[in-house]
């Protein structure tokens, strides 16, 4: 393990110390906070007893299905926007301030639209993901030296040939980037909107149980939600990490 | 004739702000199957658009060039290969898969593409790196790949854009004499393109220098070489005596070039 990495794991140890010891003397109230240990505790219970597994397993999937569409739809209209300049001149400010609109504030219209079912957080976690997906598709894509070009024309690639077999595989390591904002922009976003209406699922049993007072299921619950997110975090930047490595000269 | 060009001309039409730009030509080029012919030029002159249209990468403005009899335009046509001045190597694939892209292209069999892949690893002494990405590569190894890749096409007229231009003397020599070997095995015509006056001479058959832009043949310099020979050549008489020529009329150019025109 380097220095860094064990200074990193010494700050999250003696944070989370500092929780442990300011709620077992009381100085947190339990009605504020309970001990990192009574949140382990309660999740290991919670995950065992299979009481939220549903809930669960709702929000991974719209997650998944968020991301899954975020990914193709960012990617094709990446692609076609680079290779339509006029038309990307057109779109480009609304991309450059896109993030400033409040998803969420399109709520109640996606409801309407929808339906009252995972539709609408879907997406919502599908709104935030796919622009963070495009974004990086045209980084990757404007990136593309031009004799790789050349080589396809030589080697009479055609054009979706030549995104397929060139383009974009030279662009994967920004489409990856683009992946991991879309993994926690989906999150983000389908978690949010739970809490909102819905009536299942991790963010609306988080909601829930802070409406009731119930810290011995909120806390578990987001601590679930950070386990989940920085692992796959984790798992991608692990993963990038290595793709880039092949490619460093 | 394998390859002829008959008064190719390249003009690039004036754009946000720039004039027209008269960038080659008129050409007039005839080259014999299995020739191997250097083309030295001062910076600028068009070169790269010369073998673009060569290549059907562009078309020309005025005349037409053609391979085989027929006439290129607008798109490669089958049996050319082209190796770039710039890395075209695709760094997300192995040594292997970078070598075996054009066989798969054109969707032929896994054995044929095994065998040709692996001949090419052994003929361009890359086996021990087949599994590596070009990123653990040198610059010069990096080319070797991208010869390879071209030559397990098998073209029939193979365009080189200063292939070695990254690399150091000594390299670039034994390079030119891997390029010989292969030349003579593969019995292709070869077009190169270079700065290098003892790189054009050492490896030609025939040697065009151009002039300044826009670039047109000023003489076509016989070299009189053996088939079978080396980078050995340059320590002979003829060669000095070839460069001397060469560079006494690519030297008024490359002035001509650079603004200098009265010297």
């Amino acid at each position: 393990m380097s220095k860094a990495e064990l200074i990193r794991l010494a700050v999250i140890v003696f944070l989370i110390g500092m929780l442990e010891a300011l709620c077992r003397t009381g100085i947190i109230p339990t009605i504020t906070a309970i001990p990192p240990s009574a949140m382990f505790e309660a999740l290991f219970k919670i995950l065992a007893s299979g009481k939220f597994n549903q809930d669960i397993a709702v929000t991974l999937r719209n997650v998944s299905v968020a991301i899954t569409a975020a990914m193709l739809v960012g990617i094709v209209l990446g692609t076609l926007l680079q290779s339509l300049p006029a038309v990307r001149r057109i779109f480009d400010p609304l991309f450059a301030t896109y993030y400033a609109v409040p998803m969420y504030a399109f709520y109640p219209l996606l409801i309407v639209v929808l339906g009252l079912g995972d539709l609408p957080q879907i997406a919502i976690g599908f709104l935030l993901a796919v622009v963070a997906v495009l974004l990086n598709t045209l980084n990757g894509l404007d990136r593309v030296p031009p004799v790789l070009l050349k080589t396809a024309q030589v080697h009479r690639l055609g054009l979706i040939r030549t995104a397929l077999k060139v383009r974009l595989p030279f662009a994967a390591p920004y489409i990856f980037t683009g992946f991991k904002l879309a993994v926690a922009y989906s999150f983000i976003g389908v978690i949010g909107a739970e809490f909102i209406t819905s009536n299942r699922g991790i963010g609306y049993e988080i909601a829930f149980a802070y409406n009731n007072f119930d810290n011995r299921v909120m806390y578990p619950m987001i601590l679930l939600v950070l386990m989940v997110v920085i692992t796959v975090n984790m798992s991608l930047h692990h993963w990038e990490k290595r793709l880039m490595e092949r490619r460093l000269r | 004739m394998h390859v002829s060009l008959r008064g190719v001309t390249r003009v690039y039409g004036a754009r946000a702000g720039q004039p027209e730009a008269h960038a080659l030509g008129p050409i007039d080029l005839d080259l014999e199957r299995g020739e191997f012919f250097s083309v030295v030029e001062p910076s600028g002159c068009g070169k790269s658009t010369l073998l673009d249209v060569m290549a059907g990468l562009a078309r020309p403005s005025a005349g037409e060039c053609t391979f085989e009899g027929r006439r290129v335009e607008g798109e490669v046509p089958d049996g050319i290969g082209v190796v770039f001045q710039e890395d075209a190597s695709f760094p997300w694939l192995t040594v292997r898969d970078n070598i075996a892209f054009g066989l798969r292209q054109a969707g032929r069999l896994d054995s044929e593409i095994q065998a040709q892949t692996l001949y090419a690893l052994e003929f361009m002494g890359l086996k021990d790196f087949a599994n590596a990405y070009p990123a653990q590569l040198s610059g010069g190894m990096r080319q070797r790949v991208c010869i390879a890749r071209t030559l397990v096409l098998k073209p029939r007229l193979i365009l080189l854009d200063e292939p070695f231009g990254a690399l150091d003397q000594q390299t670039r020599l034994l390079m030119g004499d891997e390029l010989l070997r292969l030349w003579r095995e593969t019995g292709a015509t070869i077009l190169l393109i270079t700065h290098a006056i003892d790189e054009a001479t050492m490896l030609a058959d025939r040697v065009g220098v151009m002039s300044a832009r826009p670039g047109c043949f000023l003489e076509i310099v016989s070299t009189g070489w053996q088939k079978e020979r080396d980078s050995t050549v340059v320590s002979s008489e003829a060669f000095g005596r070839l460069t001397s020529r060469i560079w006494t009329r690519l030297r008024v150019e490359s002035l001509r070039s650079l603004g200098h025109v009265d010297q």
